[in-house]
Formats: C-alpha cells, structure tokens, sequence
C-alpha cells in the first residue's frame, strides 16, 4: 500500500509555507526535493564519514570510499545493470552526454556523418552534438513527433543511413512527459550496427528502467531528480563501447602510472572518473535510489499514473487552457498556455502567490518549442509525494489567473 | 519625491488589502497602457536581464535643467506590462534630476510590490529601473 501521508512526511521541505501558502512543489521535472534519509545521509558524510576516496590507507579515507564505492552497485542495481563497472559516475546527465561526445563520439566522427536527434530532446542531448556539427562537420538529423506528441520508433529507424554514427534519444520528454519506446529503438538500430544513447533523466524518476532489457550503448541519469543531491548522477556504458573510449578529463584518479615522457590510464570505469569526485552527493544518490526501491518504482509509477490521470481530467475541464502532449502512455508532466495574452511568466508569478511552485520558460527544450508554436510554457510536473489535493490547489489557481488575465 | 501621477496610483493601492487586489489592479494598469509600436520594439530599447521580453523607449523633452523624461514601454507578459506602467507613473515627467533621486525601493514599498524589485526576480523590474536610471545619469552630464 502506497501510504502518501507517511512518505510526504519523509520530506521535511513539504510541510513548509511559501507566500503563507502550503507548498504545492510541481517543479519535480527541474529538481526533485530530498527525504530525510539522503539529508542525514549527506550530513553523515560530512560530519562522521568524510576524507578523499581511492587516496590514503587511513581509516576515514577507507570509510568514504567503500560507502562511495558501494554506490556503484546500488545504481547497477537500481537499473538492472549486471556488471556495476559499466557504471561511470558523473556530475548528472549533462557530463555524461558530454562525456559520450568528447570520448567516444568526436575520435570516430567526421565530416557528413550523422547523429539522429528526437526534437523532444533536452538542450543536454543536444548542445554537446551541436559541438560536433561545429568542430567536425557532423550533420544532425532531427526526428518530428508525430500526430499524438509522441516519437514513433519507426520513424527514428527509417532516418539510419550509411552515415548514421548515433542515436541520442531522451527515453521521456521534461516537457510533455511523453515516453518514448526506446526498446524498439536499440533493437532496430543495433540490427543496422547503429549505437543508441538515452536520456534517462526523466524516466527513471517515474517509471521502473531495466537496461539489461533496454540494451542501449550508453544510458544517462541525474541524481538531483531522483531525490538525491545535485551534483550526483551516473551514465551506464557498455563494455565494448567503454573499451572505445578515450579519456575525457585528465587529472588524478583515472591514471594508473604518469611519467615525463608517457601515461598509462586506469581502467573503466575510473579512467573516466578524473579528479576528486562528489563523494557526499554520490553517497547520497545511493541513499536515494535504496528510497526508490524500498518504495518500489512500480508502485511510484502506478501513484504518478492515478495523479497523471486526476489532472489530465481536471485540466481538460479547463477549456481555456491549451496542454501541450497528448500522449495516453505520458508520465505525470503537463506543459501548457492560457489563451489570450497571459505569458507563462504570468501565470507561475500568481501560481506562486498561491504557494504552487512550477516552472515557466522554454525547460531547455528550444526545439521542441519551436515545433509546439510556443516561446515558452508553464509546466506542472509530478513526483513521488504529490497528491490529488495539490492537483486541486493547481486548479484553483488556474482558475484565478484566468479570471486575472482574461 | 515622486510625482503626482504616483501619488494617486499609491493612494489607489492603500485601498488594495491583498496581493490578488493588488496584482489585479497592476493587470489593468498594463492593460490601459498605451502599445508601444512594433517598430521600437528593437536590441536597442530592449532590457536584459528580464525573464519575458521588456523594451524601454526613453524621449527626453526641453533643454537644460527644465529637461523632462519620459517614456514608453513594452512586454509580452502582462503583470511586468502592469509593473512598467507603474514605472511610468513613477517616473515620466520628472526632470532628469528628479529621476535619479527617486527611491524606487521605497516608492514601491509603499504600494506593497517592493518584493518584485530583488535582484534575483526574474521579472526584472530592477533591470528596467536601473535603464531608466542610466538613461537621465547619461542626458545629465
């Protein structure tokens, strides 16, 4: 049983007031708030837990890399990853997608060959092949959503030509929440040798993920929106396109010997790990995730389908409000307009008035925008903790900005 | 000291008990003001620093010290559109010396939207304040 009152009392920055108002937190797609466990969790690390991983022989330097070093695994396990040294730890999604582009991607890319981009995609998964357009002469294939807001697979599969070197591809869209099926995707790709890299910074917070099944090359998630601290995230690379790269950041920690005239690299995952890493925000994660799974994510996702369900009929009763996404299957995130001439800046302004913190703007998602007719949208997205209540704090607060601005 | 115009939109707003009164009547000060022609809208009138899109069109009138600003202004986004009228009251007319010895701060405490003016607000009311501010610093030397 899924008890809400109890798991909302895990998150002690729920019961706060903003603006005199009960917090309605719907800006889960940006960051996620944190449960107790991962803030002792973090304030553990520090306060009892804390030196430098992988460097000295001394007690605390043996704490902190076995709980840093444990992470691993909870993440292997979290995604259904059998060998957790496919697991590189970076900062979030956005080093891990730029990862992939500096070390694996621009050694083997050049002139006229193609990346084939969904315009779903988050500036993350787009910024870092815009760079090889630039540098390289790489071409960028977009793939359009189709009639219902959603990626047809058939439609990525058919843009593989022989110059086709990648598909990156978000497996849930921040701004319409529309999920897409990535499974056919890396089937129909790998038959045409074609590897496939996901942005799982979405999908993973609201649905169970396992990669095995999955089999993309190479699969990112964010640590600050799945309850754990910014700063923590982590990308699963298969061995054989592991075994391709080249190191990314050079520094301490990813090398095995360094002399004058010569390097010898460690081996992956940490030859992809350089520098002193986030140790209390990677403990953290690891924190979270065992969160995650205690609650189940089958069940987080069968809560965030009820939620989903509850809003999209209280907002269809709205029928001034333009949603954006119609996808049947899309995970709990609504990106909409008011008609006539409230902006979405307008809107969040009052929302917040009345203590419902979404977010407005383009959710670095510029493309899709451009494809959706809009400069920007509100956007109510959903986690673990939200309830039906909040959907009608939401609505009520709609209703007033309509009556504002009409 | 501000001006006439702003002494009546402060005295409107102290009858205005609640924030959705006030941001109401802010609404329908955006609304009653005039367009400002597409053909303004341009990099150069254009405020940065502002989460929607803001322009200001500065018009200094008369020479020397009787020099008087005024202004017209824009956005696409109706409650900055409001916060921009509320500037007009509170600067237009004034001679370049008054503008910059306006206390916009405290003039918009007194109407209770003081919040919108810290520098991390997207709306980017300061923003707009400080254009006003360096326009009649720049016509003053």
């Amino acid at each position: 049983m899924y008890d809400i009152e109890k798991i909302r009392a895990d998150f002690p920055i729920l019961s706060r007031e903003v603006n005199g108002k009960p917090l309605v937190y719907l800006d889960n797609g940006a960051s996620a708030q944190k449960p107790q466990v991962v803030i002792d969790a973090v304030t553990r690390g520090y306060a009892e837990e804390y030196a430098n991983v992988h460097r000295g022989l001394h007690y605390l330097s043996n704490l902190a890399t076995e709980k840093y070093e444990g992470v691993r695994g909870t993440i292997a396990r979290f995604l259904g990853v059998k060998d957790e040294n496919e697991i590189v730890f970076t900062s979030g999604t956005t080093e891990a997608i730029n990862l992939v582009s500096y070390a694996w991607a621009a050694p083997r890319m050049g002139p006229g060959d193609e990346i084939i981009l969904s315009a779903a995609e988050h500036h993350a998964n787009i910024i870092p092949w815009h760079f090889l357009r630039e540098r390289l002469g790489v071409k960028l294939v977009w793939v359009d959503l189709d009639a219902n807001d959603e990626i047809d697979p058939e439609a990525v599969l058919s843009a593989i030509t022989p110059k086709t070197k990648l598909i990156a591809v978000t497996h849930m869209s921040n701004v319409l929440g529309t999920v897409v099926d990535v499974k056919t995707i890396v089937a129909g790709a790998h038959e045409q040798g074609v590897p496939v890299l996901v942005d799982g910074s979405q999908a993973t917070v609201h649905m169970p993920v396992n990669l095995d099944e999955l089999g993309a090359d190479f699969y990112a998630i964010t640590g600050h929106k799945l309850y754990g601290p910014s700063g923590s995230g982590a990308i699963h690379i298969r061995k054989d396109r592991l075994a391709e790269m080249q190191p990314f950041l050079g520094g301490g920690d990813m090398i095995r010997d360094v002399g004058r005239e010569e390097v010898t690299y460690a081996d992956a995952p940490m030859k992809f790990e350089a520098g002193t890493p986030g140790i209390v925000q990677q403990i953290g994660l690891g924190v979270a995730l065992e969160y995650l799974m205690e609650l189940g994510m089958e069940n987080v996702a069968a809560h965030e389908r009820r939620l989903r369900d509850y809003a999209r009929t209280k907002l269809d009763g709205l029928n001034w409000l333009n949603i954006q996404g119609n996808s049947a299957t899309k995970g709990a995130i609504f990106s909409f307009t008011l008609e006539g001439a409230a902006h979405p800046h307008d809107i969040s302004t009052v929302l917040d008035k009345r203590g419902v913190a979404v977010r407005a703007g383009h959710h670095c998602a510029q493309p899709l925008m451009d494809v959706l007719g809009v400069s920007a949208t509100c956007r109510a997205s959903f986690g673990l903790y939200n309830t039906q209540a909040e959907v009608d704090t939401l609505v009520d607060a709609l209703e007033l900005c309509h009556e504002l601005f009409a | 000291m501000a001006s006439a115009a702003f002494e009546e939109i402060a005295e409107t707003f102290e009858f205005l008990e609640d924030w959705e009164d006030r941001y109401r009547h802010v609404i329908d000060m955006g609304k009653a003001m005039p367009p400002l022609d597409p053909a303004f809208q341009v990099p150069a009138t254009k405020v940065d620093g502002c989460a929607s899109q803001v322009w200001i069109l500065p018009e200094i009138k008369g020479m020397g010290a009787e020099a008087k600003f005024h202004f017209q202004g824009e956005s696409d986004a109706m409650i900055v559109r409001g916060l921009i009228a509320v500037l007009h009251g509170l600067y237009d007319g004034l001679t370049l010396k008054e503008v910059l010895d306006v206390d916009a701060t405290a003039e918009l405490t007194r109407l209770g939207l003081n919040d919108h003016l810290s520098a991390q607000r997207s709306n980017g009311l300061r923003a707009m304040v400080e254009r006003i501010r360096s326009v009649a610093a720049k016509e003053l030397v």
